[in-house]
């Protein structure tokens, strides 16, 4: 049952994303994209992942605000340019070599629906959901993983973003410059 | 407040938004503050602290919104959150010699899943929290102010916030 929900889902984003590729008004290009996004949370959240699924969810709406909010003030709402086609050849030549090994890959994984790492009685996460809550205190596995077990992935990543906001700062100061020049 | 009821939304949306943005703000700070306990965490909280800021722009228009929490002030919760995370992260190297240790006491005496447990794993999301919350919030009143027009037939970045000076 939840495979056919999850496929129907699939099938509206592939649908969306060609929309968003294919229309030549750019509001009309992100309102296409937004199944994209809602429905990964959906999939996200059948899938038992609801962390995931919150933050898939509250990013998106951030996100396509954003987008409407920079297309609508830039006044630059029709693209005009045409496709090109080496591009398009290499994309799809792309797309045909990840399907290739993907299917390749699908062989070896689990059954759906089976963590996979069932398959290795060695593998950490066995040890985070047994010891989970005794070794670090906190009741929500995926917290005391990314902020006790991994924290260090998680500094990484807020020092990514903290970065890329001080690059987007620097990028987009209009204020600096002008006082500088006074 | 004459002038704020000029610009932004109708008065429909100023109005919800003026009910609703204490209960979104506070689903941010639940989100946060039990993401130890429940689905949720630093990154969401934060963007949901965002985007009540973000429904505050939209609506009241921009003065109102950065007369609340200004630029500076965003930058500010922007670099506090990171060095405390990092402060946290450091301490344990302090207390037990190991970086990201979890040196606080990690249990509350009256069982499991208690708000007050798990050591620094609440206080890592609160700073995460106050980090990409200031952080979405900077990068969206960025975006908004700086627009391109076109004078003497060349694109110029601008601020609006100059031009509505003008």
């Amino acid at each position: 049952m939840i495979e056919i929900v999850i496929g129907v889902l699939l099938v509206f984003m592939i649908i969306g994303s060609i929309i968003c590729l294919e229309t030549r008004d750019l509001l009309s290009a992100i309102i296409a994209i937004v199944p994209v996004g809602y429905f990964c949370g959906i999939i996200y959240l059948l899938l038992g992942a609801p962390d995931i699924a919150i933050t898939q969810m509250v990013v998106e709406v951030l996100s396509l605000i954003i987008l409407i909010r920079a297309t609508i003030r830039r006044d630059l709402t029709t693209i005009e340019e045409e496709r090109d086609f080496f591009g398009l050849v290499s994309t799809f030549a792309l797309i045909f070599v990840f399907f290739i090994f993907g299917m390749e890959a699908m062989r070896h994984l689990p059954p759906f629906g089976t963590p996979s790492f069932t398959l290795n009685p060695s593998a950490p996460s066995n040890r985070y959901l047994m010891m989970g809550l005794k070794e670090t205190g906190a009741g929500n596995i995926v917290s005391s993983v990314i902020l006790d077990y991994r924290g260090y992935d998680t500094l990484g990543e807020a020092t990514i973003l903290f970065t890329s906001i001080l690059g987007a700062l620097a990028l987009l100061r209009v204020y600096a410059r002008k006082r500088g020049k006074k | 407040m004459k002038n704020n009821e000029e610009k932004g939304m109708s008065l429909i949306v100023k109005t919800v938004t003026r009910w609703l943005k204490g209960f979104i703000f506070l689903f941010g700070a639940y989100i946060v503050v039990f993401g130890h306990l429940s689905p949720g965490g630093g990154f969401p909280g934060g963007v949901v602290f965002a985007a009540t800021f973000i429904l505050l722009t939209l609506a009241f228009g921009r003065e109102y919104a950065l007369r609340k929490i200004g630029k500076i002030l965003a930058s500010e919760l922007d670099s506090l959150g990171a060095i405390l995370f990092l402060i946290l992260a450091s301490l344990g190297i302090y207390f037990t010699g190991i970086f990201f240790s979890n040196f606080i006491e990690k249990f509350h005496p009256s069982g499991n899943f208690k708000l007050f447990s798990a050591g620094i794993i609440p206080l890592c999301n609160i700073s995460i929290g106050m980090k990409v919350g200031a952080s979405l919030f900077m990068i969206f009143i960025i975006l908004s102010v700086v627009r391109v027009i076109f004078e003497d037939g060349k694109g110029k970045l601008i601020t609006t916030e100059k031009k509505d000076k003008k």
